[in-house]
């Protein structure tokens, strides 16, 4: 067997011939809608890489969609399908507000505070998605779509209502300072610190052109933390145990209920979570009305898609759809490709990632190719020989 | 390969996508084309995008026509989220521009951050509907909603057969209030004039976005008697004209000329060129014939900026020249439409309706 | 062989391989007009897919395939059908809700002119084939009313429908009774004395000793031989099968029964549906003893299993094991001491993408022998799982980090034993332990049963399979709708009479 043919069969290999396709599609959407597919590409790539500070912007957006990749993979690895994590996320923001703003303490205790409070309300709704189903038997899918929609319309609410709706604006009040979780958040805004920040502007790019903050390795660490729980521990040994027969779990006395709401709770915490994270971490540190549902459940799903449900896996993935999203917008400033394009792109590789089975399936095409070669060799050689 | 590409782009710039193809044009610097080595000029949306119906697509209408009439490069993002607005300012920094506008009060805090840590940097900033907050790089325009909604006011009165009329806000802020009082103002002036007393019924959706609820507020308004709605509210608003339309009544537009969503239900509208003041301002803040940190203020009397449309087919022609009058009595200070609650009340004590 | 037109099939040099496995390897087939042809192996022989390549369903990577003595290439089922060929698969293919005649022509539909359905028409067609072949089988009644033997029979007509002159039969007797078996060797012989060609697959020998005229034997995707019948002993068949000689008779000594382990009172069970599936029924398992529970399908033996463990809710009655655990949790069941095997290994007994050390310890995983505190010891289980490989001989040796989907239905079988029986369970309930396994298999897992038994536990046996319940058994019970109608010591009751009781026809 060949070294592609070897490659092919392996799992990564699905994914990068998803993404290769994924590519080439929209390239060639590109070159139909009659933009330069060159000058689009170079520009995706510099709008990606072309400066420290559009580095940072990657990752900073990576930090919510790899948590709720991580989520999402989570779920999915113990039989859920977590479609709920937009509204898991949605209710992150609003208890991380709603605290942020009433309490106003030290940062060593604002913080976790509100970020835990943020991941505890994520937490309580995946709790009752998976209470609903594993007690009256209600899919979770349906009880997670419409969660969704009642956190958009709770978090309008929380926005109108008296206690924070921040005047003329379309937005709560921001959490207190004492909550930032971004690198020098006082410091960098100061006049004094401008005034240094003017002076570096490396540090300048990074530090206040961005939002730099410590999301991203908190996620990280989430990201690892629930790979070895699942992987090396008993609690993971039966939530994979549940989720790949939950019939066989329960039939070897494993408490399948419990298991369901329990995966449930911790995949809802974790998109409670990226919820918080981005309150504290970035601007407005706020909840804004809602039009439509802002897509970080969503994308968590493609981002856990594109990485097979791996939440190590989620890492990349999250950089790449993160890098494509962001970059999406510079390519339509600059070459004014739509960014529906960049989103098509983004939903082809969805699509053909969930087609575990295309790069195996091109290995097979290849072997059979080559032995039907081999074949007619052999019966030419015969014929010769004949 | 590339001489196949420009084949099919100009193929397809025939087959009437126009409109994106010459932004991929404009895209393609220093190809020969008439615009480029014209000045940057970009615009970051706010969340509403580029094809809002309103506010953005207007201001992105006036940059197109400097585009065109005077070879500018213009450009825009649009943002997704609230969160996106500062970094979206800096993209545009990155890429050139000289100037930038940002688009909407929402974007207030953003625009005046990037324009203090940008001080070192050959860019000026506007921005539509919020004042400057102080940096020095930075222009507020404002537009005295409350005039045109006085005028649209006045005609709504006038023209009420049922002596009721509605009024739809997007979410509660300074600048929709500029635009009830000012309309609350109109129609109780109309109603001194015909002697008698108009209801004015009012509500906010809470959104710039929610057609549905929009719809089923002006259902609600039409149902209790209310024959005129005025909305500002976005896009709101088209769930107000099609309410209007399903029932046979009438819908005040907003910023532009509305009766295009129907042209059986638009009554008028409360015209609020942001394309114009765009076209007119961006060259002289470029050349410092205007200085920035200041806010401008535009107001009926200051040029081609605020108004009703002239075709007036529902509307009494009697009418329709009384409002005019109005306007020029506006414009002479002989009027003076409130924007707060404050203003408002002391306008109906001066016209003597308590 | 050559090609020739006194053979309905002929099936030369047959290689199938999916990817790297080589499912069969250079398989011969010859099939003589009308006769009846077995084809035996092991699960996972290859058996099926030599049949699915005669039926279109795969191609053969190489080989030909004869039909009447000319060569031809069957791209699809439909191909095989209009040449005369016609297959009646395990599960069957019914739709439920549908009369028999409305199941028939499914796919090939009789129409009038316009192109709508005659029923009329279709009707008379049916009832014609009916009492051409002495079927017995109501064309108006609808397949959810009908037995299970009927509805097989209703498959053999929708073959027969559409002009099959070779019929595939792929395991036949499984889902039937001695009685339904018995009847349908009898259509079998009426079929070839009128004219037409069966192939038969199945793994059970008698029955080709009582069917079949010639038998080909597949071993591992290899062509055994083909052998004359009447000329064999099931002694031989199984020692080709198998690749060595096996020990068919099931060798104990008499049982020493103690104190009543099991203790069953009056229990009823709904099923899922709401519908009493067990009626009150009492038991009694002792300690040393093996009890098999004998019935058809569907008679409420999975509901009884299940409520012994507490997997379903029991509405009444009791299950006493040391004290009453009905209506607790199968986790309350284990730790009362009782283990078991479940029917369906897939389903109910191992979780298949997993590996074979965490199917290891499914029940005892959170013990602090396999790990501290929330973690989980990896090492542990694994040193667990080779031991437990060594010991029941579970193949391939040095699996332990292998997924068990990978291993063969036997081997994962002995998995689910070796884990049982290691925690030397009070009571060990065997639900049809041997199903899909080959003799080989069949062997230790009968051997396993007595030695448990030897050692003290209590065993429940309840299989579909009557030869095994007579085998293995120290005391057959029947069970008939929902209850025991019948209780006999081995050895003092015939196939023919367990039958009987078996279709509810027992004496009262």
């Amino acid at each position: 067997m060949s070294g592609l043919v070897k490659f092919l069969r392996r799992p990564i290999a699905s994914t990068l011939v998803a993404v290769l396709v994924g590519l080439l599609i929209a390239i060639l959407l590109v070159l139909v809608t009659g933009y330069d597919p060159l000058q689009t590409v170079a520009t995706l790539v510099h709008g990606v890489f072309g400066s420290p500070k559009y580095i940072t912007n990657v990752i900073i957006k990576a930090t919510p969609i790899l948590l709720t990749g991580v989520a999402v993979s989570f779920a999915f690895r113990t039989g859920l399908f977590n479609i709920g994590a937009e509204g898991q996320y949605i209710l992150g923001t609003i208890v991380a507000t709603i605290v942020g703003v009433s309490v106003n303490l030290p940062a060593v205790l604002q913080i976790p505070l509100v970020v835990l409070s943020g991941a505890l309300g994520g937490a309580l709704l995946g709790a009752l998605i998976g209470f609903l189903k594993a007690r009256l038997g209600i899919h979770e899918v349906i009880t997670s779509i419409m969660t969704n929609w009642i956190m958009l319309y709770l978090c309008n609410f929380v926005v109108s209502s008296e206690a924070f709706h921040n005047p003329n604006s379309n937005t709560a009040y921001p959490i207190n300072p004492s909550g930032y979780t971004m690198i020098l958040p006082q410091w960098k805004v100061s006049d004094e610190g401008i005034e240094y920040l003017l002076q570096h502007p490396w540090l300048r790019d990074v530090l206040l052109k961005t939002d730099l903050n410590v999301g991203f390795l908190v996620a990280v660490f989430v990201a690892i933390v629930v790979g070895i729980l699942l992987k090396r521990t008993k609690l993971g040994y039966q939530l994979r145990a549940v989720g790949l027969n939950k019939d066989a779990a329960r039939f070897s006395g494993i408490a399948v209920e419990r298991s369901v709401v329990l995966c449930m709770l911790i995949s809802g915490g974790i998109c409670g979570l990226a919820g918080a994270l981005n309150i504290t971490g970035i601007n407005p540190h706020t909840l804004s009305t809602l039009v439509a549902q802002e897509g970080y459940g969503f994308n968590g799903l493609s981002v856990a898609f594109i990485a097979g449900c791996s939440t190590v896996g989620c890492i990349p993935s999250s950089l790449f759809f993160s890098a494509l999203m962001y970059g999406g917008m510079t390519v339509q400033q600059v070459v004014g490709v739509p960014s529906e394009i960049i989103n098509i792109m983004i939903g082809i590789i969805v699509f053909f990632t969930a087609i575990p089975s295309m790069a195996p399936w091109i290995a097979d095409a290849i072997e059979r190719r080559r032995s039907r070669e081999n074949k007619n060799l052999a019966q030419e050689t015969k014929g010769e020989e004949a | 390969m590339g001489k196949a590409a420009i084949t099919r782009r100009s193929l397809l710039a025939a087959a009437g996508l126009g409109g994106l193809s010459l932004i991929a044009c404009g895209g393609s610097r220093g190809s020969g084309k008439a615009g480029s080595g014209g000045r940057k000029v970009a615009m970051v949306t706010n969340v509403g995008g580029i094809n809002d119906q309103g506010f953005c697509q207007l201001s992105w209408d006036g940059l197109k026509r400097l585009r065109d009439e005077k070879g500018y490069d213009v450009s825009y993002i649009e943002s997704k989220l609230d969160s996106d607005y500062a970094t979206n300012i800096d993209k545009a920094i990155d890429y050139g521009a000289e100037y930038v506008w940002s688009i909407g009060f929402a974007m207030a805090d953003a625009a005046a951050f990037e324009a203090k840590i940008n001080p070192d940097v050959n860019v000026k900033f506007g921005i539509v509907d919020a004042n400057t907050s102080g940096a020095a790089s930075l222009t507020g325009v404002l537009f005295k909603a409350q005039e045109p909604s006085f005028v649209v006011g006045y005609i709504a009165g006038r023209t009420t057969k049922k002596d009721r009329v509605g009024f739809v806000g997007g979410i509660a802020s300074d600048n929709i209030y500029a635009f009830e009082f000012g309309y609350m103002a109109g129609v109780d002036y109309a109603a001194k004039e015909l002697g008698k007393r108009i209801e004015v019924e009012r509500q906010y959706a809470e959104s710039f976005n929610d057609n549905a609820k929009g719809k089923s507020i002006a259902q609600k308004m039409y149902s209790g008697g209310a024959d005129i709605v005025f909305h500002a509210a976005g896009s709101v608003g088209i769930g107000v004209i099609e309410a209007a339309e399903e029932s046979g009544n009438f819908a005040i537009g907003v910023d532009m000329d509305q009766s295009y969503l129907s042209p059986t239900s638009v009554l008028t509208s409360a015209v609020k060129r942001v394309d114009q003041a765009l076209f007119d301002l961006t060259p002289k803040l470029l050349d410092g014939e205007i200085a920035g940190g200041t806010d401008i203020i535009l107001g009926l009397a200051d040029g081609d900026y605020l108004g009703i449309p002239e075709h007036h087919e529902h509307i009494d022609d009697k009418v329709y020249q009384d409002a005019l009058a109005v306007i020029e009595k506006i414009k002479a200070k002989e009027i003076e439409p409130p924007a707060t609650e404050e203003a408002y009340s002391a306008f109906t004590k001066s016209i003597g309706i308590v | 062989m050559e090609p020739d037109s006194s053979y309905a099939v002929q099936m030369h040099g047959i290689t199938k391989r999916f990817g790297n496995y080589t499912a069969l390897s250079q398989v011969d087939l010859n099939v003589r007009k009308q006769s009846v042809h077995a084809i035996l192996g092991e699960n996972g022989a290859g058996k099926t897919t030599l049949m699915n390549i005669l039926y279109g369903l795969y191609q053969a990577d190489e080989g030909t395939i004869y039909l009447n003595g000319t060569p031809h290439s069957i791209t699809g089922p439909n191909e095989a059908i209009s040449n005369g060929i016609g297959m009646v698969h395990q599960h069957f293919m019914l739709v439920e809700n549908f009369t028999v005649t409305e199941n028939i022509m499914l796919g090939d539909e009789v129409c009038g002119p316009a192109g709508t359905l005659d029923m009329r028409m279709a009707r008379k067609q049916v009832l014609d084939l009916v009492e051409q072949y002495g079927f017995e089988v109501d064309p108006d009644a609808r397949i959810e009313d009908i037995s299970v033997g009927m509805q097989q029979r209703v498959e053999i007509l929708k073959a027969l429908f559409r002009g099959a002159q070779t019929l595939i039969l792929d395991e036949p007797t499984a889902v039937l009774t001695p009685q339904e078996i018995d009847k349908l060797l009898q259509i079998m012989d009426d079929l070839v004395a009128s004219g037409k060609t069966i192939i038969i697959i199945t793994h059970k020998l008698k029955e080709i000793l009582r069917s079949a005229d010639e038998c080909t034997i597949i071993r591992r995707g290899e062509y055994m031989g083909t052998v004359d019948v009447s000329q064999s002993s099931e002694e031989d068949l199984a020692a080709k099968m198998v690749g060595r000689n096996v020990n068919l008779k099931v060798e104990k000594t008499p049982a020493t029964p103690g104190e009543v382990v099991l203790d069953v009172n009056g229990l009823v069970v709904r099923d899922d549906r709401g519908i009493e599936q067990v009626c009150g029924l009492d038991l009694k398992v002792r300690a040393g003893e093996i009890v098999g529970i004998a019935g058809i399908d569907g008679n409420g033996q999975e509901e009884l299993v299940n409520a012994i463990v507490s997997m379903t809710k029991a509405e009444a009655g009791t299950v006493v094991v040391g004290e009453e655990i009905q209506n607790t949790s199968p986790r309350n069941a284990i730790a009362h001491g009782v283990s078991t095997i479940p029917s369906d290994r897939h389903r109910w007994g191992l979780v298949l993408p997993m590996m074979v050390s965490e199917n290891s310890v499914l029940e005892q995983h959170d013990k602090s022998s396999f790990g501290k505190g929330i973690m989980l010891d990896y090492n542990k289980m694994h040193e667990y799982t080779s031991m437990l490989i060594k010991e029941f001989d579970i193949r391939p040796s040095g699996c332990e980090d292998e997924r068990i989907a990978g291993l063969s239905g036997g081997n994962q079988q002995k998995v689910i034993i070796a884990r049982e029986v290691t925690q030397a369970p009070k009571l060990l309930i065997a639900f049809q332990p041997t199903r899909g396994l080959d003799v080989g298999a069949i062997e230790f897992v009968h051997k396993t049963l007595i030695s448990e038994r030897d050692r003290g536990a209590a065993i429940l046996l309840v299989s579909y399979e009557l030869d095994e319940v007579m085998d293995v058994s120290d005391t057959i019970a029947v069970i008939y709708h929902g209850k025991i109608v019948g209780t006999f010591e081995q050895g003092t009751v015939g196939e023919e009479e367990l039958g009987l009781y078996m279709a509810g026809g027992g004496a009262k």
